[in-house]
């Protein structure tokens, strides 16, 4: 199967222990392994030329930190140095100091100019504002009519202009923008974001409609819709919009698949502007502003596995987990009352699915992603129904749990007994194996696994499937 | 954290790079039908190969999006040949990628194909954005210039104003439509359009389905039961199931293709957008992998703005000739 980036540059660095300094020849192969895994995640080509030649002089001669290994070393250089290009900070939004804010949309055909419009619409909406849509793509069959549709179903206001048998054109789109924005000031509306036709970067006379969109309308955003499963391609298409239209910005879409999303690196390097936002989905709410340490663990290939520990150390209690893990591994075991508790942290995560979805596609998680969608999410809540009707003394000796006792659990969580019984056969097992695993020794690799476990969630999830 | 999840550093002995005596060594002490062979690659390691040229293709085919890995398993197999065949200078190993890269996607391409017994039926799928309604609205004026009777089923129930767009198409080519309201099954309009197309004894049925990630579960179910709609319907059908490709994907374009197949059972490929300035590489990765052949090109949002795949004409754009 993948091996993994960190595997690779394992590999690579499997002869320096010992030395004092990271030299140029194992960084050679290490820098090797990386240029692969970026231009594999679709970076482009000169953007990736560029870093590596960044990694290389900050990690030639660089120290070797006794904290971190080699590896880990190279890895935080190429992860601080995409943060870098990334720009550290979530991108802010520029508003008029003279409403209405004009919010132009830019971008190739179908890369998901109208539904990010409307879901831009559905967050300002949430922030407080009043924004009012309109389209000015007079071109695509029936790409009016969809802008329309997405603006009733988020309830938002829409200027839908009348053609009036105009024939499709630059002096439509213009006189369609215009009254838009007369209309946005008419009713209130702080902010007018205006979808356009998807076109060509080397579409002169589209590039030019554009242009004079932008005279017209003085916007404060001009945002850049693309596609996250863009390649190479991404630089240029990029470029040549930003060096016609200077973009404030970009949006990311359709990251809720599984492409690891290079082309946001090749468009941030090489426009300089941010990327604003990414789309996860297609309703209107599946909709974020971006997290540049997010993403480059996806294009690493390694998942945001590095946002979810970060997640699972700060919302995880490390006092009681490790009390758990002791006493799991003790002479008593655990009790159905600790179980619970670890239920409930592990909820504090999110819910599993969007667990599931932070973790790589790649190496030892792949395939986990795509089981994202299979997840039972009520199976948490049923398991923690049945222990919340257990008495407190029920719940420290399940022994005590007799059929009678099974038989009320099951009204009072509403499951039924065969549940409630599956969950005290599978508790008991567990229990058992913990505690025939707390030998000395055993201990420590436990808790580790253990550690995993709770951030997979993985504890819950093998209940009553 | 990290230590645990990397791991740590193993220490372990590598063994040395081999020298060329030993290489050479290795060689004479083989078996003796191999000598002659060996003796052959000895000889080939003197000659020297113009890497500068190899890297540029190398750069040229990442450049097209053909991917990293597949670019370089391709060249390695052409430094080999070069060296068995003396070859060094650069416009003639050129020249022999043309003919690799023409020949992967050859292999697998077949003459479009001919209505024998009516309705043929293509399903188009894809992820979102493609081109596949488009395409559709396409395919129907490309059959119907064949004298061809068609008929369009708006299977895309899902986004807004799809219908309406495909709607539109069927206008602009003179062809029905078959559809429900934005939220139907479709599943269930399939079947309706099936049915439309054998009582009417129309030849060709285009089925737009909507967009989809191929890592959403749920949405390539629903391909899957349409095709086994269909399949119920008619047994050979769907006749073609075409994946609309947009030609700026990049390494994902795999991973689409792998799961279309799974759930759709792809038959063929439409790049579209090659009038922009993408090369659409990442098909000839999914020709190589998949076998599955390019069948159409998209070069423009009108009418006539779809070609059948030339091979030749791909190729050259893809490196630059
Ligand atoms: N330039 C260009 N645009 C295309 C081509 N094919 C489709 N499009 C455009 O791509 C966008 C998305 O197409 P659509 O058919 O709606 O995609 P679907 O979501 O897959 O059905 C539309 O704006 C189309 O006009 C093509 O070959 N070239
Ligand atoms: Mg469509």
């Amino acid at each position: 199967m993948f091996e993994t980036l960190s595997d690779k540059l394992q590999r690579a660095f499997k002869n320096l222990r010992g030395e004092g300094t990271v030299s140029e020849e194992n960084i050679n192969d290490a820098l090797r392994e990386i240029r692969v895994a970026l231009l594999e995640a679709d970076v482009n080509l000169s953007v990736v030329k560029e870093m590596i030649e960044h990694v290389r002089e900050k990690a030639m001669g660089s120290e070797v930190m006794t904290a971190l290994s080699p590896t880990e070393q190279v890895i935080k250089i190429v992860r601080d140095e995409l943060i870098t290009i990334l720009g550290k900070d979530t991108a802010r939004f520029n508003f008029a100091s003279r409403p209405p804010t004009v919010i132009l949309m830019a971008g190739l055909q179908g890369s998901g100019k109208t539904t990010t419009s409307g879901k831009l619409a559905a967050w300002l909406q949430k922030g407080g504002h009043r924004p009012m849509l309109v389209s000015v793509d007079v071109y695509r069959p029936a790409a009016r009519e969809q802008l329309r549709v997405v603006a009733s179903s988020i309830k938002a206001n829409i200027y839908e202009g009348d053609l009036k048998g105009e024939p499709a054109g630059t002096p439509l789109v213009e006189r369609l923008a215009k009254e838009a924005r007369r209309e946005a000031v008419n009713y209130g509306c702080d902010v007018l974001i205006v979808d356009t036709a998807g076109r060509l970067h080397i579409d002169d006379h589209l590039m030019q409609e554009m242009r004079s969109l932008k005279a017209l309308l003085s916007p404060q955003e001009i945002l850049f819709v693309a596609d996250a499963m863009t390649g190479q391609d991404a630089v240029r298409s990029a470029e040549s919009f930003h060096q016609q239209l200077a973009l404030t910005g970009t949006v990311l879409t359709k990251m809720d698949g599984d492409a690891r999303g290079g082309a946001a690196l090749s468009i941030r390097h090489i426009t300089g502007q941010p990327v604003k936002f990414i789309g996860t989905g297609e309703k209107p709410d599946a909709f974020e502003p971006f997290h540049p340490d997010r993403i480059v663990s996806r294009i690493l290939g390694m998942g945001d596995i590095m946002t979810l520990i970060e997640k699972a150390e700060s919302t995880l209690d490390r006092k009681k987990s490790e009390e758990f893990a002791r006493k799991a591994l003790s002479g008593d075991g655990f009790s159905l009352e600790d179980f619970r508790d670890q239920l409930r942290q592990i909820k504090k995560l999110g819910s599993m699915q969007s667990i599931m979805k932070m973790l790589p596609s790649v190496g030892p998680f792949q395939g986990l992603q795509q089981m994202a969608g299979q997840v039972d999410e009520k199976q948490f809540s049923r398991v923690e129904a049945i222990i919340n009707s257990m008495t407190k003394k029920e719940r420290n000796n399940h022994e005590i749990i007799s059929g009678s006792r099974r038989k009320r659990i099951a009204t009072g969580s509403g499951t039924s007994v065969q549940e409630v019984n599956q969950l005290l056969r599978q508790y008991a097992q567990m229990r058992k194996m913990f505690k025939s695993a707390g030998k000395p020794g055993m201990q420590r690799k436990l808790m580790g696994s253990l550690n995993a476990m709770r951030g997979m969630g993985g504890m819950g999830g093998g209940m009553g499937r | 954290m990290i230590q645990t999840l990397f791991g740590s550093l193993k220490e372990a002995e590598e063994p040395k790079k081999r020298g060329i005596f030993e290489r050479m060594r290795e060689a004479v002490t083989r078996t003796r039908e191999n000598l002659s062979q060996s003796l052959e690659e000895i000889v080939a390691l003197t000659i020297e190969i113009d890497d500068k040229a190899l890297d540029e293709l190398e750069m040229s085919l990442i450049a097209a999006d053909l991917g990293v890995v597949t670019a370089q398993e391709i060249l390695s197999a052409l430094r080999e040949r070069a060296l068995n065949h003396k070859i060094r200078d650069g416009a003639e190993l050129k020249q022999m990628l043309r003919v690799e890269i023409k020949a992967i996607l050859d292999a697998y391409a077949t003459p479009p194909r001919v209505v024998e017994q009516a309705p043929e039926v293509i399903l188009l799928v894809g992820v979102n954005g493609t081109g596949k309604t488009t395409t559709s609205g396409k395919l129907a004026a490309w059959y119907r210039r064949m004298g061809k009777t068609v008929l369009l089923c708006a299977a895309d129930t899902f986004r807004a104003a799809a219908i309406e767009q495909l709607e539109i198409w069927g206008q602009r080519t003179g062809v029905e439509i078959i559809k429900t309201k934005q939220g139907g099954d479709p599943s269930a309009v399939l079947f309706d359009a099936l049915n439309a197309a054998k009582a009417r004894s129309i030849d060709v049925l285009l089925v737009d389905t909507a967009g989809r990630l191929h890592t959403k579960n749920d949405l390539m179910k629903e391909l899957d039961k349409m095709r086994r709609t269909t399949q119920r319907f008619i047994p050979d059908a769907p006749h073609e199931v075409l994946l609309v490709m947009d030609a700026t994907t990049g390494q994902n374009g795999m991973q689409q293709a792998k799961l279309f197949t799974e759930s759709a059972g792809v038959t063929g490929i439409v790049l579209t957008k090659l009038d922009g300035t993408a090369k659409g590489g990442v098909a000839v990765a999914i020709a190589r992998e998949l076998q599955l052949p390019v069948r159409f090109v998209g070069v423009g949002e009108k009418l006539d703005d779809l070609l059948p795949f030339d091979s030749a004409a791909f190729t050259d754009s893809l490196l630059g000739a």
